[in-house]
């Protein structure tokens, strides 16, 4: 069950975050992860949000270049090497990590990552079958 | 002096009488030979022998570069490909290049104008003449050169680019005559600076300039920093290349070659003949090319003729320095560039219609070109490198086509300004 990111894309000038933010403001949507990819020239901003759907509809008509991608929250144990230990099973199952960031609120006791992977169900499958939590879409949004 | 004084100061009633015969066996010779001219002329009650003088010229139709394009590659060709032996391209409004072609015949004629061309910038059959015009399939190389080796002076073919190298055989050589564009003199002049060679190092004495617009600034700059006489060169591939019209050294207007190119100024809306001294769109009919004649070409060049006698003592016309287009072509470091050509490509990558914004900035004597687009979700991805890989792609297939490298900038959509009418697709920053 893979959750679903906002990206946006924004030329690397003054104010333009701001514009993103406040635009998902004022339609009361909150963000619950975020990361900024950036170049000389230009960033993608990823979202996850608590309305994604929404979101989506609300940033474009605002005139934005957004697309919506599928990717893995997965629930990561609080300790030393807590993230080495996924990463490592990942990369032994072959699993190609595009890019990943992290939550900043935690489920429990435990931290939440989000991954970008070439292939989202095979890696919930690994995941799953190593007992590992991945989060539902219900259970993200809703955090 | 002069290159060819029968030719260059015949009086002006021989002149229109050599004219008119050329003009006459012109438009017999595309009526026989190219369906295209037939079917122009037929559609507008023409024969042959219905263009006597000068005066009936105007009932002649127009050549545009689409004609060209739609007859890609040898469509308006006049003679059998075993007697062309040069081709020459220039680029098209859209991917497909413009071909021209030359006889033997051509190329002596070719030879000749720019023989009185580089006599006029002070060429002999002593001079060392650095040329710098790009040898290929660009007319600019191969046409000085031929004309060079015409008037017997010597020719260092150095070609465009490794400017430190071609500022030490300037000097080594004891070059005399430079031919390049008006810029890359500039650009030349401030790598000699950088190298603390300085232009009584140098035996520069004169230059022809051309491929792109200048400025009498321009020319002050020039002359200061290289220490020459420094004369506009007037061509266009699809009339023959470099050597359509050349300033004298009264530097009072360029003369056209009128013995081989006969000159008028059009209204570009109406395509009304205007008169002396009014500007308009340039208009030249060759009346001695034997490959590709063209009849009444539209060069889409703005000037105007220039009525009064130059004290020179050539009597061919005048026209003014060349003051801009009556399309969006751009000329940059030479290369002849359309907006639409840029167009193409971003189609092909995108699949939908692109918004874009060309600017063009001079910088250290140099064009760049950079290529604002602006993201559509079809071309989006939420990964940096398939961006990337975007802005690369575009750039690559640009500088397959253009020849030149430009810096493509991806920005958000909507930033690029929409107008009511046509798009802004250019913002030129260049100060001439």
């Amino acid at each position: 069950m893979p959750i679903k990111q906002i990206s946006v894309f924004l030329e690397n000038k003054c104010g333009r975050l701001a514009s993103v933010t406040r635009t998902l403001g004022n339609h009361e949507i909150n963000i619950r992860a975020f990361s900024i990819a950036d170049t000389t020239d230009f960033g993608i901003l990823r979202l996850i949000v608590n309305q994604p759907e929404e979101a989506y509809r609300v940033l474009r008509s605002e005139g934005f270049t957004v697309s919506i991608t599928d990717v893995i929250a997965v629930q990561i144990p609080d300790r030393p090497g807590g993230l080495a230990d996924i990463l490592e099973l990942m990369q032994e199952a072959g699993v190609n990590i595009e890019y990943m960031y992290a939550f900043v609120e935690k489920v429990s006791l435990d931290a939440l990552a989000v991954f970008r992977v070439e292939s989202v169900a095979a890696a919930i499958k690994l995941m799953r079958e190593r007992g590992i939590k991945v989060l539902s879409g219900s259970e993200v949004y809703n955090l | 002096m002069y290159w060819n004084e029968k030719c260059e100061c015949m009086p002006c009633e021989e002149l229109r009488a050599l004219q008119e015969e050329r003009l006459r066996k012109t438009v017999g010779r595309v009526y026989c030979e190219v369906p295209f001219y037939r079917r122009a002329l037929q559609e507008r009650g023409l024969g042959p022998h219905d263009i006597q003088s000068l005066d009936d010229f105007k009932k002649l139709p127009f050549t545009t570069k689409e004609d060209l394009r739609d007859n890609y590659p040898y469509g308006l060709f006049a003679v059998p490909l075993s007697e062309v032996v040069r081709l020459h391209a220039s680029s098209g409004t859209t991917g497909k290049p413009t071909v021209v072609g030359y006889t033997r015949r051509d190329l002596d004629v070719w030879a000749e104008v720019m023989a009185r061309a580089l006599t006029c910038c002070g060429a002999t059959k002593h001079s060392m003449i650095h040329n710098a015009y790009g040898y290929g399939l660009f007319t600019g190389g191969l046409g000085i050169h031929y004309g060079a080796e015409r008037v017997g002076a010597s020719v260092i073919p150095v070609s465009g680019g490794h400017t430190k190298r071609q500022v030490l055989i300037m000097k080594d050589f004891g070059s005399t005559i430079l031919t390049c564009t008006p810029s890359y003199a500039l650009y030349l002049a401030e790598v000699m600076e950088e190298m603390g060679i300085s232009k009584g190092d140098l035996k520069l004495k004169g230059g022809l300039f051309g491929a792109e617009p200048w400025s009498e600034n321009m020319r002050h700059q020039i002359e200061k920093h290289l220490g020459l006489i420094a004369l506009d060169i007037y061509g266009i591939s699809e009339i023959i290349g470099p050597g359509v019209a050349v300033e004298c050294p009264a530097k009072q207007g360029l003369h056209i070659f009128e013995d081989h190119f006969l000159a008028e100024i059009i209204d570009p809306e109406t395509g009304e003949q205007l008169p002396p001294g009014e500007y308009g769109e340039l208009v030249i009919t060759t009346i001695t090319k034997e490959a590709l004649p063209l009849l009444r070409y539209r060069t889409r060049d703005i000037t105007a003729i220039i009525p009064d006698p130059c004290p020179c003592g050539r009597t061919h016309v005048r026209i003014e320095r060349i003051k801009g287009r009556t399309d969006d072509m751009l000329v940059i470091r030479g290369v002849n560039v359309f907006p639409s050509q840029i167009e193409e490509v971003l189609f092909r990558i995108s699949h939908t219609e692109p918004h874009y914004l060309i600017i063009v900035e001079r910088r250290e004597q140099l064009d760049e070109l950079e290529v604002w687009v602006e993201v559509s979700e079809a071309v989006f991805s939420d990964e940096v490198r398939k961006l990337e890989h975007l802005e690369h792609q575009i750039q690559g297939e640009i500088n397959d086509i253009l020849g030149i490298s430009v810096r493509v900038k991806l920005v958000e959509p909507k930033t690029l300004e929409r107008s009511e009418g046509k798009a802004k697709r250019v913002i030129d920053r260049r100060q001439l």
